[in-house]
């Protein structure tokens, strides 16, 4: 389903989209990369992945079959990585190769910047646009990016036949199964030069994982609903939405949502989300931290209902509460007073 | 996020209109600050857009990199950009303290009097938000390494003269604004988040329209739907009424708007390079195709400029605001701090020392970090003697507790040679500070400094008893008014009033090398080559 043009059919429409210029910075580092042969990924990659110095082996890289459909894509891909596996002395780099990862009982597929393999054994190829700066990235695009990487080599052990129910830090040392680390490629500083950095994903991975397994199956989700609910805008032949505003929003209403802040910068129904949830003054509109500290109290209302006074007796965050509004009042009255007297 | 701000936050869910979390304002406000606008272009991290500056609201200065991918342009800008602000930089310094002190002479270890120059006055900038302090951060780095022309070895591409010296004054006022109650480089929604909660997150709050709105609601447009009006609302082109207060700007700007515009300067500069090849600069076809560049500067100029105006007023909107409320006690004293950070570093311009390094050393880092947890503390003590609310807080962690007294009983310590006074105060409070037996507690808003430990703690009935210890005077008798009268209201607090100097650490040189050692210098030397392809 297109979460964007339901949120703008619900009037909420979402705040995001990539500036064309971030879109384009990021195209050109990638081009430039990958240009005569991957001359400047290979520079990094050499150097990263500890490799000796006269190794000069030329670089193969097969064609993946770009312009098919994604399950054409991916079995090329396998085809491809079974071949690079077999030759262990030789260089192949498989540009935007296509994975398939099984998430909640359905076939997912998934598209790495690249993935490099040598000796039988390969690694996933990150490249991101923000730079590394001094030595130092922005932890929490890091941190994405090491996010991204792990489900691509949950992917390719996948594909390399790893039982599921190893340890996540175990490395069964099956042909084509991807190193636990992952080469992150990024400009240095302010110029358009490369720097890699080999960043180790297992405990991402093992996140990956854990969230995989709990997830219910798509089935099952479905059973959950009512019957009949759905998120189709039915277009008509222009494009346009035709499906009324009350249903969709009543179809929305249908899947509970945990709301918090943080929704608003991922989620692009995160303005429709807030909307109700200030409708209905839930606590978590203020911040994830506002509801532990109010213990029980889950509304706007009971919340200022307790500060002034009308708390159930024993309740200890209410009788906080209460205490922190006479304070609170205490100290504005001296204000008031002290203004009074100065006028 | 304390429970008294939540407290804040939910009434003014309640009211729809931002509520007060100060009862003062608690950082300085220059009388001339500078407000500075910056947007960062979309294609690179750090690369600049465009700046709004000045010290007139009325009159703001607009520099703007045409193309932000050209280089040579973006040194332009720069130059362009110090010239503006160093002027303004260097005029604080107009005026002199001579601050008198004392120091040993190394050879004899006699005292001697020695004076140092403290500016009058330092800068003041106020950016919209934390993004654009970070953006300015980058910038700083970007340029403070650069070589200039005047440079013995200005290499390849030698930047304006004034372009290094920004660098290294955008570094120390974005190093200066990490330290706790600094107010030389200050984000306009801190500031008011600081003294004002809107009923709305503190990530909403990064919006500096959007917690503006909170104080611009009425009952007709409550805080909720004016900040969403501000966060969301749209014109008929698609573009937002309120264009977000940067560093980045809206992405459906950059598609429809500015993208176009520059494509358009580029067209209109591809042409005039052409023309100037085929029928030489001077001629007709050039010369009108050296006006249509002209204009097409002047168009992105124009929609740059209105992009950034909203925040520019807000910026000042939020000024107006700050300004409603009295000054806090102690902001004087903190501001020499700032006074002090901004004379050293003009000092060490000066001086010829090199620029910031790219990362400190062990020994500077050690000594920013302990300067940094210092302020800290002293901030946070007199934000809380400054103001009733600060105080509150304080009291509701059980950190102070203010009642009345309700018995003074004389007591004397006998065990010198003549007695001392050592009266036995007892106080009936509500609060529920972690009042240990034996624990010493300090006077605030006293006479003089008063210190007390206390002896009998009854929480059924909310009493404690003190036994005062200081600040009564020399005599046998306490003096007068120096003790607090049955029925006056008191507040002691369980942490000092004064912030604790820490031992202070080695100089540089005799730090030994398991501790960093005496710092190198090589690697930061300016380089010529760096950042450019």
């Amino acid at each position: 389903m297109d979460k964007t043009a339901l949120a703008d059919r619900l009037g909420q429409p979402a705040p995001f989209g990539r500036s064309p210029f971030a879109i384009a910075r990021g195209n050109i580092f990638e081009a430039r990369l990958k240009a005569d042969g991957c001359a400047a990924l290979l520079d990094p990659l050499r150097s990263r992945l500890g490799l000796p110095a006269g190794d000069d082996s030329p670089l193969r890289v097969p064609d993946l079959l770009p312009r098919s459909g994604p399950a054409a894509r991916a079995a090329r891909t396998a085809q491809a990585l079974a071949e690079a596996v077999a030759e262990p002395a030789a260089w192949t780099l498989l540009d935007h190769p296509m994975l398939r990862l099984t998430v909640a009982g359905s076939p997912a597929y998934l598209e790495p910047d690249a993935v490099v393999v040598r000796g039988g054994r390969c690694t996933v190829v990150e490249i991101k646009s923000f730079p590394v700066l001094d030595g130092a990235a922005d932890p929490a695009k890091v941190g994405a990016a090491a996010r991204q990487a792990a489900v691509y080599v949950l992917a390719l052990q996948e594909a390399a036949g790893q039982r599921a129910d190893s340890g996540p830090y175990d490395t069964q040392e099956l042909p084509g199964s991807p190193e636990l680390s992952v080469l992150l490629v990024c400009p240095e500083d302010f110029s358009n030069r490369p720097t890699a950095e080999l960043i180790d994903i297992r405990r991402e991975l093992a996140t990956t994982r854990r969230q995989l397994a709990r997830m219910t199956r798509i089935d099952e989700l479905l059973d959950a609903l009512p019957p009949g609910t759905s998120f189709d805008l039915v277009p008509d032949v222009a494009g346009q939405p035709t499906r009324p505003v009350a249903e969709l929003t009543a179809a929305v209403e249908s899947v509970p949502a945990a709301y918090s802040p943080e929704c608003l910068s991922s989620c692009e129904l995160g303005f429709h989300c807030r909307s109700q949830a200030r409708c209905e003054g839930a606590v978590e509109q203020l911040g994830r931290g506002v509801r532990g500290e109010l213990g029980s109290i889950r509304s706007v209302g009971e919340a200022l209902a307790a500060a002034h006074g009308d708390a159930p007796e024993g309740d200890e965050a209410a009788a906080r509460l209460g205490y922190a509004a006479a304070l609170r009042a205490e100290a504005l009255g001296a204000q008031a007073m002290a203004g009074a007297v100065a006028g | 996020m304390s429970l008294l701000s939540t407290l804040a936050r939910l009434e003014a869910v309640r009211s729809g209109h931002a509520e007060p979390l100060a009862t003062v304002r608690h950082r300085h406000l220059s009388d001339r600050p500078l407000v500075l606008v910056p947007l960062a272009a979309a294609a690179e991290d750090g690369a600049p857009l465009a700046v709004l500056l000045g010290t007139d609201r009325s009159a703001p200065r607009l520099h703007i990199v045409p193309q932000p991918l050209n280089r040579g342009q973006r040194y332009a800008f720069l130059a362009a950009f110090a010239a503006d602000l160093l002027p303004y930089l260097e005029s604080c310094a107009a005026e002199v303290e001579r601050i008198e002190g004392s120091e040993k002479d190394p050879q004899t270890g006699e005292k001697i009097v020695t004076f140092r120059e403290l500016s009058a006055d330092a800068p003041q900038v106020i950016v919209p938000n934390h993004g654009a302090v970070q953006h300015l951060g980058l910038l700083g780095r970007a340029t403070r390494f650069r070589r200039t022309a005047e440079d013995p070895d200005p290499g390849r591409y030698p930047a304006p003269a004034q372009v290094p010296l920004l660098g290294r004054w955008l570094t120390h006022l974005t190093d200066r604004a990490k330290v706790p109650g600094s107010s030389l480089l200050l984000p306009m929604t801190g500031l008011l988040a600081r003294h004002w909660a809107t009923g709305q997150s503190q990530l909403e709050d990064q919006h500096l329209g959007a917690q503006l709105a909170w104080h611009r609601a009425t009952s007709e447009l409550p805080g909720a739907e004016a900040a969403r009006l501000v966060e969301s609302g749209r014109d008929e082109r698609g573009q937002l009424l309120h264009p977000p207060a940067g560093p980045t700007t809206d992405p459906r700007f950059d598609e429809k708007l500015l993208g176009p515009a520059i494509g358009r300067y580029d067209a209109a500069l591809a042409a005039l390079r052409h023309a100037q090849d085929e029928d030489g600069p001077e001629s007709p076809r050039a010369q009108s195709a050296q006006a249509s560049a002209e204009r097409a500067v002047e168009q992105l100029r124009t929609l740059l400029h209105a992009v950034m105006l909203p925040t520019w007023h807000d910026v000042w909107h939020g000024l107006d605001l700050l300004r409603t409320l009295p000054p806090g006690a102690h902001l004087p004293e903190r501001w020499e701090s700032d006074r002090w950070s901004f004379t050293g570093h003009r000092e060490r311009v000066a001086a010829g020392e090199p620029p910031q390094p790219r990362r400190d050393d062990a020994v500077t880092a050690a000594r920013k970090l302990a300067q940094r947890e210092r302020e800290q503390v002293r901030t946070d003590v007199q934000e809380a003697l400054d103001d009733p609310l600060a105080m509150a807080e304080r009291r509701l962690a059980g950190e102070a507790f203010s009642g009345e007294v309700t018995e003074l009983v004389p007591d004397w310590d006998t065990s010198g040679r003549t007695p001392k006074p050592r009266p036995l105060l007892t106080v009936r409070t509500t609060d529920h500070p972690h009042a240990d037996l034996g624990r010493e507690v300090h006077r605030a808003w006293g006479p003089s400094v008063q210190k007390a430990v206390i002896t009998a703690v009854d929480p059924g009935q909310g009493l404690i008893t003190v036994r005062v210890a200081s600040g009564m005077g020399r005599k046998k008798e306490p003096e007068p008014g120096s003790l607090p009268a049955v029925g006056e209201r008191v507040t002691f607090t369980l942490f000092e009033l004064t912030a604790r100097q820490s031992a202070p650490l080695p100089e540089p040189d005799d730090t030994p090398w398991t501790h960093g050692g005496p710092p190198s210098a090589a690697q930061d030397s300016p380089t010529a080559a760096e950042e450019w392809e």
